[in-house]
C-alpha cells in the first residue's frame, strides 16, 4: 500500500534553486550542459568529447552530498523498493531510455526547458505522462 | 579550478536533490500518483530549477566563452524524431516504476539500499548500450 508523503513546497523549491544555481555554474564556467545522463556517459563506453577528469570531479561531488547533508545535521528519508527484479528492470529501462532519447530529468526537464528547447518539451512531456501512466498502472490497475 | 567547479556543482546538485525530496521514490511516485496519494512537491522542484537556470543561462549566454573554456557546448536542434520519443518513452516507465532517474539514483549510493545497489549497475548498463547504438555525432544532452 502506497504511503503517503509530506508536502514540502518551501524546501522543495530551494532544493530546485539548488539543482538550478548547479547546472548554471556547469553553463558560465565551462558551457556544459548540466545532464546527468550525459555526465555518467562520458566516463563510461564507447569514449566520446568532454574531459573525463571533469565529469568524475562532477559525481564525486554528487555523491559526496549525503555525506555533507548528513554532516549539516540533515536526516535523508528515503524510501527504495527492495523488489530485485522491478528494480533491475528499471535501472535498465532509465538508463537505456535516458541515453537513448538524448537526456533525462536533468538533461532534458532542466536545462533543455531552460534553453526553450523543443527537443526537451516534447521529451519531458513524454517521459512525464509514461510516468504517470506507469504509477496508476501498477498501483490502481495491478496493485489496485 | 575546473575540477574544483566541477566538484562544486556535484554537490549543489546532490544537496539539491536531497532537500528537495528528489531523491526519495516514494516521494516521486507519489507526484506521479494523481490518482493516488498525490504530492505536488515536485512540482516545485522543477519550477524552482527552471526558474533558476533559465535566468543563469541568459547571464552566461552574455560573454562570448564559457568562462574557463574555448566554447559552449550545446545540444543541436534537430527535430524531434522518434529516437527522443522512443528513449523518452522507456525512461518514463522506468521512472515510474521505481521512482529513480539518474540523478537521484547516484546520489543515493552512498545510503546503500538494496534497490539502488541493484538500479545504479543496470543503469549504467542500459547507458552503455544505448551509446553504443547511437550515432557518434549526437551525444546524448
Amino acid at each position: 500500500m502506497p504511503m503517503p508523503t509530506e508536502f514540502t513546497p518551501i524546501a522543495s523549491s530551494l532544493g530546485g534553486v539548488l539543482i538550478g544555481t548547479s547546472a548554471v555554474l556547469l553553463m558560465l564556467f565551462h558551457g556544459r550542459i548540466a545532464g546527468i545522463t550525459n555526465i555518467v556517459g562520458r566516463l563510461l563506453p564507447p569514449r566520446t568529447s568532454g574531459d573525463p577528469a571533469h565529469a568524475a570531479a562532477f559525481l564525486a561531488g554528487l555523491i559526496a552530498a549525503p555525506l555533507v547533508y548528513a554532516a549539516a545535521g540533515a536526516t535523508v528519508a528515503q524510501t527504495v523498493s527492495t523488489n530485485v527484479p522491478l528494480m533491475l528492470a528499471g535501472g535498465l529501462l532509465v538508463g537505456f531510455g535516458a541515453a537513448y532519447g538524448g537526456g533525462c530529468t536533468s538533461g532534458h526537464g532542466v536545462c533543455g526547458l531552460a534553453r526553450l528547447s523543443p527537443r526537451s518539451f516534447a521529451a519531458t512531456a513524454t517521459f512525464m505522462a509514461m510516468g504517470f501512466a506507469a504509477v496508476f498502472v501498477v498501483r490502481h490497475v495491478i496493485g489496485g | 579550478m575546473g575540477l574544483f567547479v566541477n566538484a562544486l556543482a556535484g554537490l549543489l546538485f546532490g544537496l539539491g536533490l536531497l532537500l528537495s525530496g528528489m531523491a526519495d521514490p516514494a516521494k516521486v511516485q507519489n507526484f506521479l500518483d494523481l490518482f493516488g496519494t498525490w504530492d505536488p512537491s515536485l512540482a516545485f522542484v522543477m519550477a524552482g530549477a527552471v526558474a533558476t537556470t533559465f535566468v543563469g543561462y541568459r547571464v552566461a549566454f552574455r560573454g562570448p566563452t564559457p568562462l574557463l573554456s574555448p566554447q559552449f557546448v550545446l545540444p543541436s536542434r534537430e527535430p524531434i524524431d522518434g529516437r527522443l520519443l522512443l528513449g523518452a518513452v522507456l525512461f518514463g516507465i522506468g521512472w515510474g516504476i521505481t521512482g529513480f532517474c539518474p540523478g537521484p539514483a547516484l546520489v543515493s549510493v552512498p545510503l546503500l539500499a538494496i534497490g539502488t545497489m541493484v538500479f545504479v549497475p543496470a543503469m549504467l548498463g542500459g547507458i552503455v548500450l544505448a551509446r553504443a547504438l547511437r550515432t557518434p555525432q549526437s551525444a546524448p544532452a
